[in-house]
């Protein structure tokens, strides 16, 4: 029982929850690829920040990692075309957010040979700007889920300085292994993307931290180092610790201030799975044309770890994995605590897609009791704020009140849902206190 | 003690005589006539500078569209000038996939609240464009004038529309509009979609055939971004809204989602 020994010794941040795992049924299943499919479906905003623009018109041919639209800002990032074939429409097409978008759609070419044009790589001594500039026509974006540009995190603003760069392979979601797998099979590119990220940012040093349930992965990580200044850390399985500021405050014991960024104390966070992308954009010129998708849960006939093209069709992705069980009841685009329901299984998996979660039937739908001040949420929330009076205030739509108790600070995690015994919606409530002080702004 | 008392009584008799403000006394004989709802209606602050704006003339009584015509009439023959003519605007939505037009994909089963369910993937409904049916509006109404009907879609009564705005703001899916009830003709479908994707998704969707278009007078009705766009109100009557296939282009008399007038087919 050395787990135990393990997840007694690692380090964590403070409050959060212990939901159950559930990774058993792929952890341990090495990342397949999937056969290409008839269409792709390429929304044009499938990062934070402005959409891309599309630089293809309908009939023309692309080649597989051709650039098919540009950033259209600089918070923005380029997509490519995960498939040698034709460009069908560009046409609105249901996404992933529940909102029809403008999307590209390719057919693909049979015969063709799928393999992959290249980018140009910039010189070895190219500065940090043009370096930055190929992260960004690489279509990179943190594939935590957020999909954050990377070249925005990646180029520090004149001022500033990053001495520590973290990388993330908590993957605290239930159920979600991908990151795992990557982290197993993928450890040396991880490492020299972690490398570049160094180089980038000019930092000193570096670590990795993974959630103890991953032995494999730290045991693979720790064989990559090497000689580089970097360290990989075991931390306690508790939920969020794979939240950037928890992740910094477990790490470094630090706190990132209210409405502030991880830079702000020198820290610069990225994904493991962006790690390794940015190795082969770098080391290859290879561009984001896939990523690894966890398809898992109790609703699907063959659970797997699967690396699939951007732009596959969530259907096709689970008939893949043998279909959906008679029993499956909700689909999920994400992990079950902060992932996101779907009406359609005709969404296409974007970039920052990590799992598809099929649940059964036998998931309860729970209905609401009256708060019974219990606290028990005040003890989960992770940013130490008051979940049960914020989404009281969100029903009363106090907006000012709201943002005086830093609503804003809420990352959604849904600790607070998770813990609350009345099965009180205290995140969604969150979520709409959120919109409105967004809309109307605060008075402070 | 009595000196100190004395002293301040009279610098306080002299102040409120040397410093007195003149506030004019019919400003609060007009409040008093006014409705005092504080609705907004009228573009100011509350009842107060309403009433502030009519004695000063800066705006006419008819400024108030929560007043009936009687309480205007009273207001300005009080002080003496014009009631003003009351264009009468009400709250139009611009969706009309009730509960058996639109395509249900999947159960929302989250909190009972538009906002709410638009942040978990838009609702269940397979336009995204389109009334939830939650009712926010009807719980943001000022004035109970917004009921819902059995199809969940919230119909205002025009009677009792002041246009405050209310339920526009409070619309996740921006679906009101404040317009002249004088106006015929609406748009009732807020869908981009066009052709058949549209009409799968829901029955009384625009597809975008731009019949309506044709039928109106020349640059009254265009058609943008997949949907009828109406320039001039007052040249649009009846005639486009007859060949709609879907009924996304309604004429509209009183309150909205009443039965569709249909083409006379001469036999």
């Amino acid at each position: 029982m050395t787990g135990v020994a393990f997840m007694l010794g690692g380090r964590t941040f403070r409050h959060g929850v212990h939901p159950a795992e559930h990774k058993e049924a792929t952890r341990s299943r090495p990342i397949e690829r999937m056969p290409f499919v008839d269409e792709y479906w390429l929304p044009l905003a499938q990062h934070i920040g402005a959409p891309s623009k599309a630089s293809v018109s309908p009939g023309q041919k692309v080649q597989r990692g051709e650039v098919i639209a540009e950033a259209g800002g600089f918070v923005s990032t380029f997509l490519h075309a995960p498939v040698t074939g034709t460009v069908k429409a560009i046409e609105l097409r249901p996404h992933p957010s529940g909102k029809q978008l403008q999307t590209i759609v390719i057919a693909t070419d049979a015969f063709a040979s799928q393999k992959i044009t290249t980018l140009e790589r910039p010189a070895q001594d190219a500065d940090a700007a043009t370096k930055a500039a190929f992260i960004q026509r690489g279509g990179l974006v943190g594939m935590g889920g957020a999909a954050f540009p990377t070249h925005v995190k990646l180029q520090v603003p004149k001022g500033k300085t990053v001495s520590f760069v973290v990388l993330n392979g908590c993957e605290c979601e239930p159920y979600l292994t991908c990151d795992h797998r990557v982290m197993v099979e993928q450890a040396e590119q991880v490492m020299r993307g972690l490398d570049l990220i160094l180089e980038l940012t000019l930092a000193k040093r570096g670590a990795v931290g993974v959630e103890l349930n991953k032995p494999d992965a730290i045991e693979a990580l720790r064989q990559a180092i090497g000689t580089r200044p970097v360290e990989v850390v075991g931390l306690t399985v508790k939920y969020p610790q794979g939240a950037e500021k928890m992740l910094i405050d477990a790490l470094s014991s630090r706190e990132v201030p209210s409405g502030g960024l991880p830079l702000d104390l020198e820290i610069v966070v990225q994904n493991v799975g962006t790690a390794a992308v940015l190795a082969g954009l770098f080391d290859h010129g290879i561009p984001l044309i896939e990523r690894a998708v966890t398809v898992t849960g109790p609703g699907i006939r063959r659970p797997a770890n699967v690396m699939v093209p951007i732009g596959t069709p969530v259907r096709q992705v689970i008939e893949h994995c043998g279909g959906l069980l008679p029993s499956a009841g909700l689909v999920v685009l994400g992990g079950p605590m902060m992932g996101m329901a779907q009406k359609s299984l005709d969404v296409p998996v974007t970039k920052g897609t990590s799992g598809i979660l099929v649940l059964d039937q036998s998931t309860k739908t729970v209905s609401e009791e009256p708060c019974i001040r219990c606290g028990r949420c005040l003890e989960a929330c992770p940013m130490f704020l008051n979940p049960s009076r914020l989404a009281q205030l969100a029903r009363a739509e106090l907006h000012d009140e709201l943002a005086a108790l830093h609503v804003m600070d809420c990352f959604e995690c849904a600790s607070c849902s998770f813990s609350c015994p009345s099965h009180i919606p205290l995140v969604q409530l969150i979520r709409v206190g959120k919109a409105l002080v967004r809309q109307k702004g605060s008075s402070q | 003690m009595f000196g100190v008392a004395l002293t301040f009584g009279v610098i306080l008799a002299i102040a409120t005589r040397t410093l007195r403000v003149y506030e004019d006394p019919r400003i609060d004989d007009v409040e008093g006539m006014l409705p005092g709802t504080n609705c907004g209606a009228c573009g100011q602050p509350g009842c107060r500078a309403f009433a502030e704006a009519v004695v000063s003339g800066s705006q006419k009584p008819s400024g108030c569209t929560v007043s009936s015509p009687d309480g205007l009439a009273l207001i300005a023959e009080y002080l003496g000038v014009e009631a003003g003519t009351q264009n009468k605007r009400v709250a139009r939505l611009h969706c009309a996939g009730g509960t058996s037009s639109v395509r249900r994909l999947a159960r929302y089963d989250g909190l009972p609240s538009c906002r709410a369910a638009f942040l978990v993937n838009g609702g269940g409904r397979a336009c995204s464009w389109g009334c939830l049916g939650l009712a926010d509006c009807e719980r943001a109404c000022t004035f109970d004038a917004i009921a819902m009907n059995a199809e969940a879609l919230p119909v205002v009564n025009v009677e009792g529309c002041t246009a405050c705005g209310d339920c526009v703001e409070v619309c996740p899916l921006d679906l009101f509009t404040i317009e002249p009830l004088a106006n015929k003709v609406l748009v009732q479908c807020n869908s981009p979609v066009t052709g058949p994707e549209a009409t799968r998704a829901c029955a009384v969707a625009c597809d975008a055939c731009g019949r309506c278009a044709l039928d109106a007078p020349t640059g009254a009705l265009v058609m943008k971004g997949g949907l009828p766009v109406i320039q001039d109100a007052g040249r649009c009557d009846v005639t486009c809204t007859l060949r709609c296939p879907t009924g996304a282009i309604a004429e509209v008399v009183g309150n909205q989602f009443q039965p569709r007038r249909r083409l006379e087919v001469a036999s």
